[in-house]
């Protein structure tokens, strides 16, 4: 905590991130191509990377929890976002399309 | 009168949720996926102003570097940039609009109602070498075992995705 954050309290923050989460959430509902949907969930996982980095840096400044937290994240999205890729190319292979409702084999 | 830091944070913020936005709603890909570039530029902005240096980098080069660029080269493989997608639905969009507004209003009512013991003595963040440290620390408190683990599922991702990418289409 140190003065140049000491005149933003932390709900100003959360209450900015949650904004983030339910921007990327709109689109999530609104999107009916594969890649918007995954820019939507990469929204979603950076505003609650936010949250963890607020949360140390506001309530516990003396631990690395958040941070580490935080980090691992964002390695994870990253793995997500290759295989994500990944099956959206091989899915534009068989189906000429990465439209959500042409990928409906497993229906029924 | 408000710090300059304080509009800062502010003016961070309000371009982080307009990009978002836009990055949601545009009809053009390409023009959704250069709006979430900003929007994650933005966002390692605030780790800067945070004062978390190190996290502030990652974002750079694993979000902007990596993710943006690997959706890019999706887009120009799986649509062109030129085609417009089509419009959502009505009656979806007002949906999605009502469930947001009001999962944000009970998600702000409840964060306003909670009150947050902010610490006040004054500690620095811990810079890249005392994260560096305790990154790849066996002892009490270090993160090498998930550090390991997640090196693991990184090189499994990697495996997979060259499995699938050249797996011949049936």
């Amino acid at each position: 905590m140190n003065e140049r954050m000491s005149h933003i309290p932390l709900q100003h923050i959360l209450i900015f991130s949650t904004a983030l989460f339910f921007i990327g959430m709109f689109g999530m509902f609104t999107r009916k191509n594969l890649i918007t949907l995954l820019m939507s969930v990469e929204l979603m996982l950076n505003s609650v990377n936010i949250n963890l980095v607020a949360f140390n840096k506001y309530l516990f400044p003396q631990q690395t929890g958040g941070i580490f937290l935080a980090l691992f994240t964002i390695i994870i999205a990253a793995a997500e976002a290759a295989i994500a890729i990944a099956i959206f190319i091989y899915l534009y292979r068989t189906h000429h399309s990465i439209h959500v409702d042409d990928a409906s084999e497993m229906k029924n | 009168m408000m710090p300059a830091s304080a509009i800062f944070f502010y003016v961070i913020a309000a371009i982080i949720l307009i990009t978002a936005v836009l990055s949601v709603t545009s009809r053009k890909i390409f023009r959704s996926a250069i709006w979430l570039l900003f929007s994650l530029i933005g966002i390692s902005g605030i780790y800067f102003w945070l004062d978390m240096n190190f996290l502030a980098a990652v974002q750079i080069i694993v979000y902007v570097g990596g993710i943006v660029v690997l959706i890019i080269f999706s887009v120009f493989l799986t649509q062109g940039s030129g085609q417009s997608l089509p419009y959502p639905s009505i009656g979806s969009m007002f949906f999605a609009a009502l469930v947001c507004s009001v999962g944000l209003g009970f998600s702000i009512w409840s964060i306003a109602k909670y009150g947050y013991h902010d610490t006040a003595n004054v500690v620095s963040s811990p810079g890249m070498k005392e994260l560096g440290k305790q990154m790849l620390s066996v002892e009490q408190g270090g993160y090498a075992l998930p550090f390991e683990a997640v090196s693991i599922l990184l090189l499994a991702a990697m495996i997979a995705s060259i499995v699938i990418a050249l797996k011949k289409s049936a």
